[in-house]
């Protein structure tokens, strides 16, 4: 493939990126809601359709829930469909978000990461995107501006995959990258065409047909649930070599890559390494070069996968590692690791018997400082030096 | 919006930017802080200023704040928006103090206190760090017609009559 | 763990006491011009208080004044008044502002 043409560099933010991002792939149906952080979003694609830039048929909806009930009826009667939501929306939409899985519609969201109801919070955390974990989507988190676009047009790629038909939700930090204002290389949208071309050479997906009798998602009972709910977990697992295979793609044609699954920084030649993922990463990494200058080998995963859980990866970097320290931007109801990192201790008989330390830290608006990383980094260096250690830490209660 | 200008022209100028506000409910009038991360090479970091090279005030009734001034690096500055003069430095760590009546000149010229384009003018000629010009060409993108034009004047006033005193 | 945090709320979940501790910041600090009543106009008919959006008026017997604690001067009460009696007035001309 050639290479793309270079794009227009405009300083925007994070959610005017994600209306971009859409826009450019040709959406046929939009449905969304405002709710802040992401209400920008709604606001500039309805300006898009206004003023013909964008040729979709947007859908006013009076919440989030009929807003996924919408594009998940279009995506099944064969549109491509986006919609954008946050926290209290996207619980609002639980129902729905396990229909758009379950009926195999290629949905694609982008969701501004806030924290959840329970007690009201208008801040940035992960806990929008943990609640919906189990609702069968591709799950996945990005670290800045550039990012969320480049990941929306990859996320049409991967959903409407005739081997993989999943909904693909693109998170990113609320306030965090939602509201920031940096520079962004906007992709023409024939180079995006070109991009997304490959999927009109594949099968076509099964659709509703007017004038057919065709049912979608029937027979839930005994061996017809089963099958259903087998072939959605095995194609679940296939988004994991093909989420890599795209990026590469993407790579080759626009001239950016992120690594997939996950993204390993400075983790070759680690003793200790440091998992994280959304914005925070970005503060993590420059961490990481000034710790490096001291004289400590660490590294950084940066998981961008999160659903499906990019096992054997994370294996495959955290093996032989002396200590790893996890940060979790969320909570895990009911253990006291951080979700991360219970979930990857599920992992620990194939990484090995090194120390993984938990620290739950940036929730609610507060940040994960220069400072925190810091001393996250200090304390899995001396675990990895078979010092004693604390096996959770909630940063801000010990401030 | 005037943060993300500011972010436009360093781009013009060829630096990398990083700006963004953080408050905590949508509407217009509420208290809003915004952080703007300047630099050469890629910015990675993604927290809030916590030790700022320059501190722009646009309501002068923050001046009342005990915390105001916290975290301020040596040799940084401080750019007001005030209609009385600066008296005395109100922080070791300042090298430089701007005051501009930045308010009274956006009633001037664009009808509206509106005082944040004269006080990113009131930002290039305080601390050097860019050009009047690239603010200027960063407002397009922003604003048009009449109102860009109004805003071009009180950028431009904001850069001339900014009293900058160097301690 | 060593919490250094010290509790904002005395009971398990986040319960306030809205007359004291509303985690909510002095919303009337952010007000840029505030409403001042011509009394000889109002004639009691209390539209500015129910359409007050953070229901701040104070019914003081024959006319209805701001809360200037949290008046947020948002001027939806001068808008509403059917006798026109409310003028926004800029902060800035007042000894308290």
């Amino acid at each position: 493939m050639a290479k793309a043409q270079k794009g227009q560099v405009r300083v925007i933010t994070g959610n005017a990126v994600g209306a971009y991002g859409a826009m450019l792939c040709r959406p046929e149906v939009v449905a969304a809601y405002p709710i802040t952080p992401q209400s920008e979003i709604a606001e500039l694609l309805s300006q898009f359709k206004a003023n013909g830039v964008m040729d979709a048929e947007y859908v006013e909806v009076e919440g989030e829930n009929s807003a996924m009930n919408v594009v998940l009826a279009a995506g099944v009667a064969g549109a491509r469909v986006f919609t954008a939501t946050s926290s209290y929306g996207l619980v609002f939409m639980y129902d729905a978000l396990q229909e758009a899985s379950g009926f195999r519609v290629p949905v694609v969201m982008v969701n501004a990461n806030r924290e959840t109801p329970g007690i009201h919070a208008v801040s940035s955390g992960q806990q929008d995107m943990i609640s919906a974990r189990d609702t069968g989507w591709v799950q996945i988190i990005v670290e800045n501006d550039q990012e969320i676009l480049d990941q929306i047009i990859m996320a049409y790629r991967l959903a409407e995959d005739y081997d993989i038909q999943l909904p693909v939700m693109v998170n990113y930090d609320g306030f965090y990258l939602s509201y920031l204002a940096e520079a962004v290389e906007i992709p023409n949208i024939e180079d995006v065409d070109a991009f997304l071309a490959p999927l009109k050479e594949q099968p076509k997906r099964q659709t509703l047909v007017p004038g057919v009798s065709k049912g979608c998602g029937t027979h839930g009972m005994e061996m017809g649930y089963v099958e259903a709910r087998y072939k959605h977990c095995m194609a679940l697992e296939r988004v994991k070599n093909k989420v890599d295979e795209i990026d590469k793609a993407f790579s080759d044609y626009f001239g950016r890559s992120y690594g997939g699954q996950l993204e390993e920084y400075r983790t070759e030649d680690a003793d200790i390494i440091i998992i994280a993922s959304g914005s925070a990463a970005g503060t993590v990494k420059t961490v990481i070069d000034a710790k490096r200058e001291e004289g400590v080998k660490v590294g950084l995963v940066k998981l961008r996968m999160f659903r499906p859980f990019p096992a054997e990866r994370i294996v495959k970097a955290l093996k032989g590692k002396k200590a790893i320290g996890v940060i979790d931007r969320s909570l895990c109801f009911g253990w006291k690791y951080g979700p991360m990192c219970m979930e990857l201790r599920a992992l620990s008989p194939e990484i090995g018997p090194s120390p993984i330390l938990s620290y739950i830290d940036g929730l609610a608006n507060l940040d994960i400082t220069i400072t925190h990383i810091g001393r996250v980094i200090d304390e899995v260096s001396a675990a990895a030096q078979g010092k004693s250690y604390q096996e959770v830490t909630w940063i801000p209660m010990e401030e | 919006m005037a943060a993300r200008m500011l972010a436009s022209a360093f781009v013009i100028e060829g630096k990398s930017v990083a700006s963004f506000p953080m408050y905590g409910f949508e509407r217009r009038g509420a208290p809003v802080v915004a952080f703007t991360r300047v630099d050469d090479k890629p910015i990675r970091e993604k927290t809030q200023i916590y030790t700022p090279d320059c501190l722009v005030v646009i309501d002068p009734g923050l001046l009342a704040l005990p915390t105001l001034f916290t975290g301020l690096k040596p040799g940084s500055a401080f750019i007001l928006n005030s209609p009385k003069k600066l008296t005395a430095k109100p922080s070791e760590n300042l090298k430089i103090g701007a005051v501009v009546n930045a308010t009274q000149i956006a009633v001037d010229e664009i009808g509206r206190d509106i005082p944040n384009t004269c006080l990113l003018g009131a930002v290039a000629a305080a601390t050097g760090w860019l050009k009047l010009e690239s603010i200027l060409d960063s407002m397009p993108d922003y604003l048009s017609g009449d109102i860009l034009e109004r805003n071009i004047k009180s950028a431009e006033r904001g850069y001339r009559e900014v009293e900058v005193i160097k301690w | 763990m060593v919490i250094k945090h010290k509790n904002i709320f005395k009971t398990e979940s986040a319960w306030s006491n809205a007359d004291e501790l509303l985690l909510c910041l002095d919303t009337g600090g952010w007000r840029t011009e505030r409403p001042v009543l011509d009394k000889e106009k109002c004639n009691y008919c209390g539209l500015c208080a129910l359409y007050c959006p953070p229901q701040c008026m104070k019914d003081m017997g024959d006319y209805f004044e701001a809360d200037l604690a949290y008046c947020k001067g948002c001027g939806i009460c001068a808008t509403e008044c059917p006798r026109k009696a409310i003028a926004m007035v800029p902060e800035g001309e007042f000894a308290d502002g």
